[in-house]
């Protein structure tokens, strides 16, 4: 599905599930260093992305999200030493999920960002937001709540 | 009725400056729940707390929501002022509107847009809070040290020295490590032995330790303050309480052409022996695999000639458990493998160096037990092919070591420095010797380090050239065997070859073998290498994140004698704060099973990454079976909520990070 969003006032809703230990210290680390990005990112901390259940995912577009974005430790840096492998496994299965239902696994992001990786933090937010301001609002779960509840 | 305080703080102008406070603390006022909403130039200041602890008494508040920086720098402080107040620190909640917000966004209406709706994400959490009580944990005052290197020799004698049980646990037959085979130490020219033979001797002698040799970690199950060992004590077929040490036996054993690894193979042991004369305990081992009884049952002249009749061919290895509260991982190293055959499939050897191949191509520990006044010939230098003293040694440091095309990126450290002290021996057993080194780069930081390495240049006339060496080749030359070394210096620009008599190559430091093995039964984490992971590599270093689990010397990465003693005793330091109190707080904020929901599927049991979730039976009070359900052990589990978003019928839960307070956290940005 190629789409290119000609509203230039729309600003995309991004919400972040983020580990506590790796990914919310880079973000930490981006404000530290007085990195600016746009500041259309809400950040839920979570101790670990383990604790990512894909549902929370769902219920983020759910709430109006454009694009979701999810970040942990390094593969073999996570404080709790496997919790993100547990993550990463997960995607990809969940991935293939939801494209059954419909959700455009484009407006979601995955990430590696460690808590010395404040610019790449800026820089996966910055591009993350650009992106999203090119797809355009989704509207696409709503879309899919609607057709269910027709039928 | 949750009455909620919401605290916006200005941190001077760090906050007021991009987000317009005021507007804030009026936004947040109409939120649901919110009872006060005030603001502040320093709220983490005494006055500024002194305005949290008087709000909450005055109002009757039930919670408190703390707009400032990141909850990395002042959680712990709001929660503490909070609890003076009487509400419960588990009902303090920061919204970060400083490092996540004011830092990082220019425009002050979006700033100021976002702070409303962070801070709203932090209301909608706590009004879903429930109070958490520390978890209070036993502790058991007994510590078990893994490894009896000098690294686990010092821990074990500083925590013993405070009052403590500990139980050293060494794989080997003597204490020591790879110190007891040392000749000299840099950068004072100590003989190794006198220095670490009385410690290991006290080790021994220690009331408060109880030493085991020659046995093995098998299994760690538990958690901080309560952790049950098992050991396996390998079979010695000597009885170690029987037995004097008086040597009899070995100097009787028929069987005297065994490799001895402690002289990496450089000169010969017997089937029972000690594997160097200093040995701590003083008591031997039959080795079963070399044993003439064990192969056909004959022979048995040591058991004829012992007088305390301590030989028992029917021993077998014994496993004993232990309860202990800590534990100290000091395993160590060994020799990067440089030869072509490898462990790690990421690795490669270096064939061009002829290890393995030529026979007076030897590496540095190899060097070490050949000139230390205990090793195979007494200090003498003579070359392992036919026993001459060699005229001129080539010294090749970096093998391994800095190296990517060989797998391995990082600096050993004690390589310079040994090798520095390897000239200088060899020169003054040598006077007339030539002493060659090729390095990349000398690193000698360190007290007194640069100054020896001069030493070594200037006064003993070491030759150094900077550049690699390509390629070894054996050749004779005059009837004599020679190494002929092609390397390069860089320097001079000019190719260099030196007829060599020995080669001795500085391999890189690498971890011991079933350093990993056992790091996975501990769980703690370990870099690509298997060097065992801190907490955190500046203030925590030898703390792991496995609580109760601490390191010291080279398991932890490459490092010399006085670092590995030194972090030896700071995790002595760490056994003994620990030890100090009857009991352990732990953050309460921890996964719990609702075990009405829970259908014992064990899927969180699985994905534990700690292993503290196990199946528990439910029976009535006759006894009768009623279900089964996972329980969370409140020792071990250290609350990453994997299991949570793998329960399927979301039966388990993570405190402080319910579903309901994530959920209501993510609900609160409905739009």
């Amino acid at each position: 599905m190629e789409k290119t969003n000609t509203d230039q006032t729309f600003e995309p809703k991004i919400i972040a599930f983020v580990c506590n230990w790796c990914t919310y210290l880079g973000a930490d680390l981006a404000g530290t260093n007085r990195l600016e990005y746009p500041a259309n990112i809400r950040i839920i901390r979570l101790p670990c992305t383990g604790r990512i259940d894909f549902n929370l995912v769902i219920k983020a577009f759910e709430v109006g999200a454009d694009a979701v974005l999810v970040s942990g430790c390094h593969p073999g840096d996570c404080h709790y030493n496997a919790g993100n492998y547990h993550a990463r496994r997960r995607w990809i299965l969940f991935r293939e999920l939801l494209e059954v239902l419909g959700i455009e696994t484009e407006r979601i992001h995955f990430s590696w960002i460690s808590a010395a990786e404040g610019a790449k933090f800026q820089k996966f937010v910055t591009e993350i937001v650009d992106k999203t301001r090119a797809l355009g609002p989704y509207r696409g779960y709503q879309s899919i709540t609607h057709e269910s509840e027709e039928r | 009725m949750a009455k909620i305080g919401v605290f916006t703080c200005w941190c001077g102008e760090n906050i007021a400056r991009h987000i317009d406070v005021e507007r804030v603390s009026k936004a947040i006022e109409s939120l649901p729940g919110v009872h006060c909403s005030m603001n502040y130039k320093y709220m983490c200041s005494e006055p500024g707390q002194s305005l949290i602890i008087d709000q909450i008494k005055s109002l009757g508040l039930t919670g408190v929501v703390v707009a400032s920086c990141s909850p990395h720098m002042h959680l712990k402080t709001f929660r503490a002022a909070a609890q003076l107040a009487g509400v419960n620190p588990y009902m303090v909640e920061m919204a970060n509107i400083r490092e996540q917000c004011s830092w990082v966004h220019a425009d002050k209406e979006e700033a100021t847009a976002k702070a409303i709706e962070l801070i709203r994400i932090s209301v909608e959490k706590l009004r879903h809070n429930r109070p958490l009580q520390p978890i209070s944990v036993p502790i058991t005052k007994k510590a078990l040290v893994i490894g009896g290197g000098v690294a686990g020799i010092q821990a074990a004698l500083d925590i013993a020295a405070a009052g403590h049980e500990v139980i050293l646990v060494e794989k080997e037959p003597s204490v020591g490590g790879k110190m007891a085979g040392l000749s000299e130490t840099f950068p004072t020219l100590d003989c190794s032995q006198c220095i670490l033979t009385p410690r290991m001797v006290e080790v021994n002698q220690h009331p408060k330790i109880r030493l085991m040799t020659y046995s093995e970690v098998e299994k760690v199950e538990g958690y901080i303050g309560n952790f049950s060992v098992t050991i396996r004590q390998k079979a010695r077929y000597v009885d170690v309480n029987k037995c004097t040490g008086c040597g009899t036996c070995w100097n009787g054993c028929p069987n005297k052409r065994i490799p001895n690894s402690f002289d990496f193979n450089l000169g010969n042991r017997t089937a029972i022996y000690i594997p160097f004369p200093q040995a701590v305990p003083a008591r031997p081992v039959i080795d079963s695999s070399r044993c003439i009884h064990f192969k056909n049952g004959k022979c048995g002249i040591c058991e004829k000639n012992c007088a305390a009749g301590a030989i028992n061919f029917n021993d077998e290895d014994k496993l004993i458990t232990e309860e202990v509260g800590a534990v100290v991982v000091a395993t160590g190293y060994q020799l990067y493998s440089i030869g072509k055959e490898q462990s790690n499939p990421n690795l490669s050897g270096y064939g061009e160096y002829g290890y393995g191949k030529y026979k007076d191509v030897i590496d540095s520990l190899q060097f070490e037990r050949l000139i230390s006044a205990s090793g195979p010939t007494g200090g003498e230098p003579k070359r392992p092919s036919d026993g001459r003293v060699p005229q001129k040694i080539v010294f090749i440091q970096c093998v391994g070591s800095r190296d990517n095309a060989k797998g391995v990126s990082y600096c050993s450290k004690i390589c310079c420095m040994y090798t520095a002290k390897h000239t200088m021996l060899y020169k003054h057993k040598v006077h007339d010797g030539e002493a060659h080194v090729f390095y990349m780069d000398i690193r000698s930081g360190g007290k007194k380090y640069d100054e020896f390495v001069r030493r070594a240049i200037e006064q003993d006339g070491a030759l150094y050239h900077r550049g690699r060496v390509s390629k070894i080749t054996e050749e004779e030359i005059d009837g004599v065997r020679k190494l002929v070394v092609r390397g390069a210096d860089t320097l001079t620009g000019k190719p260099v070859t030196v007829e060599a008599d020995m080669v001795v190559l500085a391999c890189a430091m690498a971890p011991t073998d079933g350093a990993t093995a056992l790091a996975q039964k501990l769980s703690v984490g370990y870099d690509e290498y298997g060097f065992l992971s801190e907490s955190h590599p500046k203030l925590r270093p030898v703390e792991t994140n496995s609580a109760g689990v601490f390191l010291c010397g080279a398991c932890q990465g490459p490092k010399d004698i006085p670092e590995s003693v030194a972090q030896a005793s700071a995790a002595a330091a760490k056994v003994l704060v620990m030890f100090s109190q009857d009991h352990l707080t732990r953050e309460p904020e921890i996964a719990h099973v609702d075990e009405s929901l829970c259908a014992a599927c064990c899927a969180c049991v699985q994905a534990c990454p700690y292993e503290a979730i196990s199946i528990e039976e439910i029976v009535d009070r006759k006894g009768n079976h009623v279900k089964n359900t996972s329980r969370v052990n409140p020792g071990l589990c250290m609350g990453c909520g994997t299991c949570v978003a793998v329960c399927p019928s979301k039966s388990i839960d993570l405190e402080g990070f319910t579903e309901e307070e994530v959920y209501a956290e993510i609900e609160s940005l409905l739009s």
